[in-house]
């Protein structure tokens, strides 16, 4: 099946936010801009004014003209809707400003000084920070989490050798293509008036409660409305929310639409990154390489705020082990708080960090015992049966060491590998090496997650006899829409042209939780399945459920009977069977279930100028069953490639905790020209709980290239390279001198 | 700061140069501001946004249209240096001739998407270019963070008719 | 916004005589970078060349080429002949952001704009190029190696406008550009050298570099070192000559540290063989 507005995105009919005339609900729209702090941390002093400008003409929102809480809710709701009276990053807002006309508001916002009296800011999340630092408890962590199973101690006695290693992922920035674009106006309801925000987003559900929470509305009094969303990659999973807060206030105040559309600029610097890590390994080895004991140490730089860092570290951690088994494990961790601008959800969720930790360490440990990586990896790679750090008993029968096996003849490993190291005796300036990565990926949300979202997907029979499937969850360019629409069909048993895919909109989809967690097609894919079950039981006789053109029939037919009224089936999550987990002391049944996957990358470094260039890569992943071939295809060569930039050029560069390359001039993504063909092989081991059999696939391709490349860097230049980007700059100062 | 906003007339600096070029086919000829881009003239005067800003800064192509023939980001234009000039965008090209970049997957998100086309477009019209250049290195103007590149590049060898590039 | 559109180099001339503060524009790439941000930017007056066809010509003579300041890039690539004459401009030409940017920018734009990064003006330069700098009152022409003042000032008064660029025709037995960018296409250069040797020349190279500098630099010292017979064996033999001619600093493309080594391996490996003295 193709990718359902894919015509209307190629031929530029699909209207994003930006696209979309100052008419109908935006009549008489004003444009939106944020005030925002100079500083990194400090006390507001006061914000003047420009003299030039009449602001009787302009709409000013401070915080005092939040009705409710000054709060974002979420985890902690620790993070103001507009700084109240103090910042504590770089680029936080505190003031909100509206005009019709966009360059004098421009002008208009740019005359406005803040004032800060500072304080000392904490800017490096790997130092202890200072008594006039503390801004949080008595130590400024946010959390602190810890996995332990066996005796890791008793272990490091016995060991053959102790290899030990520390390394480093830099911030990450999204660069979705659509940068954050948000609408709001008043309509009028059965409860009183009603605040209606429209925009990109991946968490409809996420945005409404923030306005329920900071408006001090009820659902029945705000409305969020998804518009089409150009690219997500978890840059668009808590921030909207911010945002969508901001255009409503200025909404409420000039009692008019607004628009807020963020330039690349503003976008870059204010929204959520990548969370920096640093992640320590001591791990035991026996003589034959087998892993004896895992010591982890990991920290993240958790930003000026809360925001999802304690989750993004539960799932950093449980993923810290790797795909391995290992008898005796101790895995410690926290994020710590900064005055870095707030750090969020960015594909993978902290797993592609401590992943990267991970492989770089098993590299390592095979350097150590003289074992080749690959060899490394199939001796202690997990077999079903076999426990992980929680202690959870892997199952669902994919063989991981086939996986590995394949993946090393796709790739063509061990004639790369020879043919490289006869290259690089003859050449006088270019090196090659290849590397592998093995990895893992926990599918939907971590531990009981799932069971707390509770999420609910309705399906709708129309009169057309159609059914139009309703739920929270987004496209935003990785196929839903497509994918839900292939499920809901196979489902019922009907053609694709019978299903549609309705509009996110609060007033009419239920909350199936967010877009989010590689969890969309495996968690609410089945809930589809589901609803659409409950809707065939309800219309056939004796619980026998219909299907095919006995149920469109049959749609229509009820709706003839019972004209005007709506007919829906409906489904509720409930969790695999025998799935437990204690999140308290972190054992057990971590996912419901993981997808697998195995990098291998080739490269080429430049020794006059330490450039590394990917020359070929090969991802074999196994995502459970696969729903449609050319999307999740997409999906893992787009992640690979987001994760080629991560290991190599994207570097973050901080100046006050804020993002001082703020353009996509310094903020260097890979192009067409600076990657490889990405070569993709599945192998489908179907996952009975996931809609159509499948487990997610957005996440689990961002885990491996990175550890994968500069495995190969190392193979090519002996460079022991342990933190990443591993720019040019920093190879340089690894390889020898006069190269 | 003020508790009532009081609304004030649109700002109305148009008018200022007035300009003449062929967009699409069709002659216009319209006032517009000196300080104008032409991405702002054809997605908010003109009403055609099917060409995206994607940064503002001629970095990643989303704006890319035809002047005179060559692909150019509309976001670097000033409005006025287009006249006399052949334009052409996203919406000069039937959706109905996009199926093979359809079928290989060039589009996910769809924001960079326009640009893509458009460049992609001009290679395919324009197809002796590959004699001397790699589709890679042509279409390097154009970031896509979603697709990871191939499913344009492989769109883009259905689309000229060149046998894919023997990867499975 | 005032923005003057005139259609010969005299009316333009003319106008640059009455009024020293017109900004002139060609492509007008690096104009409008982040325009919308750079408000005050909107209310000074401009001098739109784009339209002064007579500047749009490429012309070769029996010893030189002259590019009319209006050439672009992608003009120069189109040019059957650059090729082979002069290929540095080429494989700089290519090199330039992408076509989306080849197509606009031009070469004396590159030069009028002054980026110590700018990535036509080291071949240029290499090529011993002069530019004609045209006024009311006449026109001058200058070596390009003798253009620049300081960072982002030049030669250039307020009433002359860049109208030709030519090079002489020579014979060169060696020539090599390497642009260092942040990745293959799309980047502002790290480190940029060009190098050309004059076949039967008495001082026959000729070595610039870009963004280790406030300016585009040719490098005496460096091409001191290579005319000398004394040896070069490995990269940080260049060390000295390095020193004295350019002035890397860090910056939020790169670091000093890594132009200097890196500039030093590109002249290692490029002259390696081609010059008697590095070995």
């Amino acid at each position: 099946m193709q990718r359902l507005e894919g015509l209307s995105k190629l031929s530029g009919a699909e209207r994003y936010l930006d696209d979309e005339p100052l008419e109908g609900t935006l009549k008489g729209c004003l444009w939106g801009m944020t005030v925002r702090s100079p500083a990194s941390r400090g006390k507001i002093r006061q914000i003047s004014y420009g003299s030039d400008f009449d602001w009787s003409h302009f709409v000013v929102v401070e915080p005092r003209d939040i009705p409710g809480p000054n709060e974002t809710y979420l985890i902690e709701n620790d993070q103001p809707v507009l700084a109240p009276g103090y910042v504590r990053h770089m680029h936080e807002a505190v003031a909100l400003v509206a005009h019709e006309d966009r360059n004098l508001l421009r002008r208009a916002v740019a005359s406005i000084q803040v004032e800060i009296d500072p304080d000392p800011p904490v800017l490096d999340f790997r130092i202890a920070p200072r008594p006039d630092q503390i801004q949080r408890g008595t130590d400024n962590i946010i959390k602190r989490l810890q996995i332990k199973k066996g005796d890791v101690h008793a272990a490091f006695a016995n060991a053959y050798k102790i290899v030990e290693g520390e390394y480093e992922t830099g911030a990450q920035e999204h660069v979705y293509i659509e940068n954050n674009a948000m609408s709001a106006w008043m309509e009028e309801g059965p409860n009183g008036d009603v605040v209606v925000v429209r925009g990109s987003m991946q968490c409809p559900y996420y945005v409404l409660n923030a306005l329920k929470h900071a408006l001090q509305r009820d659902e029945t009094r705000v409305r969020v409305i998804q518009a089409p969303t150009g690219g997500g990659f978890g840059g668009k999973e808590d921030y909207p929310s911010t945002i969508a807060l901001h255009c409503a206030l200025l909404a409420l105040k000039a009692r008019r639409p607004v628009k807020i559309i963020y330039d690349r600029s503003e976008d870059m610097a204010a929204t959520p990154k990548r969370h920096p890590s640093l992640v320590r390994h001591k791990t035991a080895v026996a003589k034959d390489g087998r892993l004896l004991a895992q010591h982890i140490e990991v920290i993240l730089d958790g930003g000026a705020y809360v925001t999802l860092s304690p989750v993004v570290l539960s799932r950093g951690i449980i993923h810290a082990a790797g795909p391995y088994f290992c008898e005796n494990v101790l895995i410690e961790s926290k994020a710590v708080l900064t005055n870095c601008v707030p750090y969020g959800a960015f594909r993978g969720f902290g797993a592609p960090q401590t992943i990267f930790a991970c492989e770089r360490q098993m590299d390592r440990i095979a350097h150590a015992v003289g074992l080749e990586p690959v060899e490394v990896r199939r001796i202690n790679l997990l077999r079903d049966g076999q426990t992980t750090s929680t202690q959870q008993i892997v199952s669902g029968g994919t063989d991981r060491h086939a996986l590995l096996d394949s993946a090393v003849r796709a790739s063509d490993y061990d004639k790369h590998k020879r043919e490289s190291e006869a290259f690089n005796k003859t050449h006088p300036y270019l090196r090659r090496g290849i590397g592998v990565a093995t990895v893992l990926h926990g599918a939907g949300f971590t531990g009981n997650g799932e069971v707390y979202l509770n999420s609910k997907v309705d399906v709708g029979g129309r009169s057309d006899g159609k059914i139009e499937v309703l739920a929270a969850s987004t496209e935003m360019g990785q196929g839903t829409n497509t994918a839900f629409t292939a499920i809901a069909a196979e489902a019922a048993g009907l053609n694709a042209t019978d299903i549609v895919i309705g509009v996110p909109d609060t007033f009419r989809v239920p909350n199936s939780g967010p877009t989010v967690a590689s969890r969309t097609v495996m968690v609410v894919g089945k809930l589809i399945e589901r609803a659409i079950d409950d809707l065939a039981v309800q219309l056939g006789q004796n619980g026998k459920p219909l299907r095919g053109s006995a149920l469109k029939a049959a749609i229509s037919d009820w709706h003839k009977k019972n004209p005007g009224k709506e007919l829906k089936g409906r489904a509720t999550y409930a969790p695999p069977p025998n799935v437990k987990f204690d999140d308290k002391n972190y054992v057990g049944d971590a996912y419901a279930t993981y997808a697998w996957g195995v990098c291998i990358a080739h490269v080429e470094v430049d020794l006059r100028t330490a450039a590394i260039r990917v020359l070929d890569f090969t991802a074999m992943q196994d995502i459970g069953k696969v729903i449609n071939p050319v999307l999740a295809k997409g999906q893992v060569q787009g992640g690979v490639v987001q994760a080629i930039g991560w290991a190599l050029s994207e570097e973050f560069k901080f100046k006050d905790g804020g993002m001082l390359n703020n353009t996509l001039t310094n903020y260097i993504i890979p192009t067409s020209d600076d990657v490889p063909p990405i070569r993709v092989i599945f192998h489908e081991t179907p996952y009975p709980f996931g809609g159509g059999g499948a487990k997610g696939v957005g996440e689990l391709p961002m885990d491996g290239p990175a550890p994968a490349i500069l495995s190969a860097v190392a193979h090519a230049t002996g460079a022991d390279a342990k933190a990443i980007p591993l720019t040019p700059e920093k190879l340089l100062s690894l390889l020898p001198q006069n190269c | 700061m003020q508790e009532h906003f009081i609304p004030s007339p649109i700002h109305d600096r148009s008018a200022a140069v007035s300009i003449r070029f062929n967009l699409n086919g069709r002659d216009v000829d319209i006032p517009i501001d000196p300080t104008e881009r032409l991405l702002d003239t054809l997605r908010y005067r003109l009403k055609l946004p099917g060409s995206k800003e994607g940064c503002g800064e001629g970095e990643c192509g989303a704006c890319t249209v035809i002047i005179d023939d060559l692909p150019a980001n509309a976001c670097l234009i000033p409005t006025f240096q287009v006249r006399g000039c052949k334009v052409r965008t996203i919406e000069s090209i039937p959706a109905s001739s996009l199926q093979p970049m359809l079928e290989a997957g060039a589009t996910q998100c769809g924001a960079c998407t326009p640009g893509v086309v458009v460049t992609a477009n001009w290679i395919k019209e324009h197809s002796d270019v590959l004699a001397s250049n790699t589709m890679r290195a042509l279409m390097a103007g154009n970031l896509c963070r979603c697709t990871g590149y191939d499913g344009i590049i492989d769109g883009l060898e259905k689309w000229i008719g060149k046998p894919p590039g023997g990867r499975s | 916004m005032n923005v003057f559109m005139p259609n010969t180099l005299a009316e333009a001339c003319d106008l640059c005589a009455k009024q020293p503060d017109l900004i002139p524009l060609a492509g007008a790439t690096d104009l409008l970078v982040h325009w919308p941000l750079r408000q005050s930017e909107h209310d000074k007056s401009y001098l739109d060349l784009s339209k002064l066809r007579e500047l749009r010509k490429i012309t070769w003579a029996a010893d030189s080429l002259t590019l009319g300041a209006l050439t672009t890039y992608w003009d120069v690539l189109q040019d059957s002949r650059a090729k082979s004459e002069f290929p540095l401009l080429c494989e700089s030409a290519r090199q330039v952001g992408a076509i989306q940017i080849q197509s606009r920018g031009t070469w004396a734009g590159n030069i009028a704009n002054g980026s110590p990064a700018a990535d036509g003006v080291p071949v240029l330069m290499a090529y011993d190029a002069s530019v004609t700098l045209t006024s009311k009152s006449g026109a001058r022409s200058v070596p390009l190696h003798e253009y620049y003042t300081g960072y982002r000032k030049s030669v250039r008064r307020t009433d002359e406008l860049i109208s030709t660029i030519t090079m002489p025709l020579r014979k060169y037995d060696f020539s090599v550009f390497h642009k260092v960018g942040a990745r293959r296409a799309q980047a502002i250069t790290k480190i940029g050298l060009a190098v050309t040797r004059e076949a039967s020349a008495a001082a026959p190279w000729r070595v610039v570099a870009n963004s280790v500098a406030a300016t585009v630099k040719r490098c005496p010292a460096i091409e001191q070192l290579l005319q000398s017979a004394s040896p070069i064996r490995k990269p940080d033999d260049f060390s000295s000559a390095i020193a004295a001619d350019v002035t890397p600093i860090d910056d939020i493309r790169s670091t000093a540290d890594y132009r200097r080594t890196v500039l030093a391996r590109l002249l290692y490996h490029s002259l390696n063989g081609v010059c008697p003295s590095v070995t």
